[in-house]
């Protein structure tokens, strides 16, 4: 037997088993992928540096979840928002039923309340979502929260999506918002796109996840 | 061909892939870890298991390493009759725990007789530019199968320039005036410094933590 079979016919048991000592972590580096390995897959992200709008594209993930981490306005009181796109970004104006609630509280004490805004939630428009309310632009304000986006491949129903966002108000309040609610079609969502309500997104990071 | 070489083969198929009786268990025993890239989303960091625990302080691990930190809050169960879960930050690495908090309580309660079923604000549990504990629950009650578990999520705690965005959302069992209720408790606010947050402590705001496990787990690219 040469030496080269020799070192592969000890890699193996006399059954024919891997043998423990002939594989190890770096057998492993070029693994960038295993089924199972986590339920709850890295997809992409996104950062934003003075930017307009921050836009995914969206595969057949039965759930994404979207996290965004200090998500800061150029502009003072403003809204972060969203739209969907069945067309592959071209329009984001895909037709929207939700609702909106908060909890909010001043740094003065003032506040202390719990409400539904119905000028915030939609009922069948197309208009962006709101995702928090009037974010403050001061250097240390920003906002961050999770958006769920349940089964937007789905060519049957429409599209469920929850999300819950803690912001610093622009007059120094902290604002807890919770919004649900689904768009209403049952073409495939393609794309999502998050901007604010007014001026760029001056800095933030939003990571994306694929939940199997 | 040898019966050696027809044992290998055996663990092929004709396609020469290998078949599962090809690698065990024990095959993968020198395995311990596996490439970042290949890994779930959601890491475990570590946990601690209270018994009879004045407090559970996380001193190591919060860092930059990952944007978002997650603390799952299992079977929290106190000493007390009617104590609450609460928590604060140190960013002196657990030296000391009291940041400046703006935060926001409300709950929802139900009976399991039916006589109670309500949303409402809490202005007793909020906190305004206070450097108190921030209140995850309100109280619970310590009978035997009671409890709490629940969810702490913390977004980029290691921020040099942004005040510390938390959402906790935890369920647990109350008992009012003899009648046990579920209660949905929601808090939210910002810990209101541009230091690093490094440590985090758990206490109940009276006695002990009898039992429960926080497990803290990172969630990043």
């Amino acid at each position: 037997m040469g030496i080269a079979t020799r070192k592969i016919a000890n890699a193996f048991s006399t059954s024919g088993i891997i043998q423990s000592a002939n594989i190890n972590n770096a057998s492993l580096d070029n693994i960038t992928t295993i089924a199972g390995a986590g339920d709850m897959v890295f997809v992409s992200s996104a950062t934003a540096s003075s930017s307009a709008s921050i836009e995914f594209s969206l595969g057949s993930y039965k759930e994404y979840k979207f996290f965004f981490v200090n998500m800061h306005p150029q502009t003072d009181d403003v809204y972060f928002q969203f739209n969907l796109s069945t067309d592959n970004g071209s329009n984001y104006n895909v037709t929207k039923t939700s609702t909106y609630f908060m909890a909010y509280l001043g740094e003065n004490d003032a506040g202390a309340v719990l409400t539904y805004d119905n000028t915030l939630d939609l009922a069948q428009s197309t208009s962006n979502q709101n995702l928090l309310y009037s974010l403050g632009a001061d250097a240390d304000q920003n906002a961050s929260g999770t958006l769920q986006l349940f089964n937007p491949s789905s060519t049957t129903y429409i599209k469920h999506w929850i999300a819950n966002t803690n912001n610093a108000h622009y007059n120094n309040f902290s604002f807890n918002t919770y919004i649900a609610g689904y768009a209403n079609t049952t073409s495939a969502l393609t794309n999502i796109k998050f901007q604010m309500s007014s001026g760029n997104i001056d800095a933030g990071k939003i990571l994306m996840f694929g939940v199997n | 061909m040898g019966s050696l070489t027809r044992k290998f083969a055996n663990n092929f198929t004709t396609g020469g892939v290998y078949k599962p009786a090809a690698i065990t268990n024990n095959s993968l025993a020198n395995i311990t870890d596996i490439p970042a890239a290949a890994k779930g989303k959601l890491t475990l960091i570590s946990s601690q298991t209270a018994s009879a625990s004045a407090s559970i302080s996380f001193t190591s691990g919060i860092d930059s390493t990952y944007p978002i930190y997650r603390f799952e809050f299992i079977n929290m169960h106190p000493a007390t009759d009617n104590a609450d879960l609460t928590f604060q930050g140190s960013t002196n690495g657990g030296s000391s725990y009291g940041i400046t908090t703006t935060s926001t309580y409300f709950e929802t309660r139900h009976s399991e007789n039916d006589s109670v079923a309500q949303l409402a604000y809490n202005t007793g549990f909020d906190l305004a530019q206070s450097t108190s504990y921030i209140r995850g629950s309100g109280s619970i009650t310590n009978q035997n199968d009671s409890g709490l578990s629940g969810v702490l999520t913390i977004f980029n705690p290691s921020s040099t320039i942004f005040v510390k965005h938390f959402i906790c959302e935890i369920n647990k069992m109350f008992n009012f005036s003899g009648s046990f209720e579920s209660t949905h408790s929601l808090s939210a606010g910002y810990l209101n410094t541009t230091s690093s947050i490094n440590a985090f402590d758990f206490k109940m705001d009276t006695g002990n933590i009898d039992d429960g496990t926080i497990y803290m787990y990172g969630i990043g690219a």
